[in-house]
């Protein structure tokens, strides 16, 4: 159910270079599917933000974002006790009710927190859990040990070698043969792109527009599949690599 | 209902003139998820062309300061889908009739869809979209000369039998007067007024175009002074009326627009930003009119000439 909902601040704390963790005080009956996202409302900017869902209980609500311009840098700025406006209900998410598989879960910068909530999902349900991280270098690490907690055998990889193998998500499937085990991934386009290309398994894959309105009724952030049109903000952002049509032109 | 809320548009009472704009609010229903939809004066549906659509590539959203850049480009399922399912489905929730926005690239496109609308129940004006920013050929090209609005307007006119035709027109031109008294010279039965403004953004770190086509149609409430200004001298020059657009955001604006010379407004960005707007707007009038010592809607219109 969409509806705007004031949630208050219980923590806003910087986990990494640019990456914050906001845990939030409010209805959560609302969340469906982990992948779902909220749109917030940023003072003195026009458009509300696009982030998704981290995590939730019965009164909490986390959210995980990366400070990349004036929206969430408003965000980083709001203390405990302030109050947070989101627009919320909004995407599909990964529909951990039709898995029935082990999985891969592939996750790339700040397209990781999502699947902190579907792992957990995955795992709760008795499904073997790979999960896959990774980051530009040490200082943009988050959450490893978050996802080691949840019980899921846990692989990272740095561009830079730092930590873990070094080279990308796509090099770690390669190397712990994971290239054809149903996935789950959220990231950057070109590592949606390399995780698609380098399994031979289908998969959920979660993507990233700009958005107008955020629920489906101004088209802005659209894209072609091969099941036709869809609006990246309702029908997804969560695609079944099935329908995905890389070449949109 | 609240009667002094109630606008008269030619022939078609409103119960309010709130209209949210089209482009903005799809075919409805993803607002019934907000509220009950029925408490609209109408809906401007979204634009419709002969052939489906999908429309420009993305990015096609950029902020600016008190508004945004669209370049969605008329994505649409084309007309047949839009009147065999998209109406169909509206039909089942929303109980009076539309304003059907259409538009195309060809004269003979404009009248296909004219043609069609004017068969429709549900359909209460035909609004011809003549100032599309986002389209190459066509769209904002006949809105931009009066030759090509005249028409535009004058075979629209020729096929539709039974509703009203009204044109809307674009902001990007240098005599708006000039465009509206030709529509109305080839018998348009009213101006909506006004689409976006042609607008850029640059990102700040590459310093390249936000929006995948560079430019955009720029709403939001940093432009409702050029809307109230351009319906206030189309409002002097014609004698249909007119629906304002542009910029309107709260209660406050929709007195301020009527004065200026609409009948009705229409909502459009701000229903993105605030699905919830143009409830908020239609409860708050009656308040707002009281403070303002305001009896019925319909008296004010145009009341800045007076």
């Amino acid at each position: 159910m969409k509806s705007i909902i004031k949630y208050e601040i219980l923590k806003n704390d910087k986990l990494a270079k640019d990456i914050y963790r906001m845990v939030l005080k409010g209805d959560t009956s609302w969340i469906e599917h982990p992948g779902q996202f909220v749109n917030v409302t940023i003072e003195h900017a026009y458009l509300k933000r696009p982030i998704s869902i981290c995590d939730w209980s019965d009164e909490t609500l986390t959210l995980i974002y990366k400070v990349v311009g004036f929206g969430t840098l408003q965000m980083s700025q709001k203390q405990p006790h302030e109050m947070l406006e989101c627009l919320v209900g909004l995407g599909n998410g990964y529909d951990v009710a039709s898995i029935n598989e082990p999985v891969l879960v592939v996750g790339g910068g700040v397209g990781i927190p999502p699947l902190y909530g579907l792992t957990k999902q995955l795992l709760q349900k008795g499904l073997k859990v790979d999960v896959i991280l990774g980051y530009n270098t040490k200082e943009d690490m988050f959450y490893v040990e978050e996802f080691e907690q949840l019980g899921a055998t846990v692989h990272v990889c740095t561009v830079d070698g730092c930590v873990g193998t070094q080279g990308f998500v796509s090099d770690v499937m390669k190397e712990k043969q994971l290239t054809d085990r149903f996935y789950c991934t959220c990231g950057p386009l070109p590592m949606l792109k390399a995780v698609y290309d380098t399994s031979s398994a289908q998969g959920l894959l979660s993507f990233e527009e700009r958005m107008g309105c955020g629920f489906g009724a101004c088209m802005g952030c659209s894209c072609k599949t091969i099941t036709g049109y869809k609006r990246i903000c309702k029908e997804g952002p969560v695609m079944k690599s099935e329908d995905i049509l890389w070449n949109k032109d | 209902m609240e009667q002094r809320l109630a606008v008269q548009l030619g022939d078609w009472q409103l119960d309010n003139p709130i209209i949210p704009a089209s482009g903005t609010f799809g075919f409805g229903y993803e607002f019934q998820e907000f509220y009950d939809i029925n408490i609209l004066g109408s809906i401007a549906t979204k634009g419709t062309t002969l052939e489906p659509r999908f429309g420009n590539p993305t990015p096609r959203i950029a902020e600016c300061t008190n508004g945004m850049i669209n370049s969605v480009g008329l994505q649409n399922p084309g007309l047949d889908k839009v009147v065999t399912e998209e109406f169909a489905k509206l039909q089942k929730i929303f109980h009076k009739k539309v304003v059907a926005n259409i538009s195309g690239f060809s004269i003979e496109e404009y009248v296909a869809c004219a043609k069609r609308m004017d068969e429709q129940d549900i359909v209460g004006i035909i609004e011809v979209n003549i100032s599309c920013p986002n389209v190459k050929h066509g769209g904002m090209s006949f809105g931009t000369d009066p030759k090509a609005a005249y028409e535009v307007t004058k075979a629209v006119k020729e096929v539709v039998k039974h509703k009203p035709v009204y044109i809307k027109l674009s902001p990007n031109v240098t005599d708006i007067v000039a465009i509206a008294k030709a529509c109305e010279e080839a018998g348009a039965d009213g101006i909506s007024m006004i689409n976006t403004l042609l607008g850029s953004r640059f990102d700040l770190k590459t310093g390249k175009p936000i929006i995948h086509n560079i430019m955009g149609g720029f709403s939001g409430p940093a432009i409702l002074p050029v809307a109230l200004r351009m319906v206030y001298q189309v409002f002097e020059a014609v004698q249909i009326p007119i629906i304002g657009i542009g910029g309107i955001s709260k209660a406050e604006d929709v007195i301020e627009m009527m004065s200026a010379g609409a009948t009705a407004v229409q909502i459009g960005a701000e229903n993105c930003r605030n699905p919830y707007v143009c409830k908020e707007i239609i409860e708050r009038l009656p308040q707002l009119m009281d403070e303002l010592h305001i009896d019925r809607l319909q008296d004010i219109i145009g009341r800045a000439h007076r």
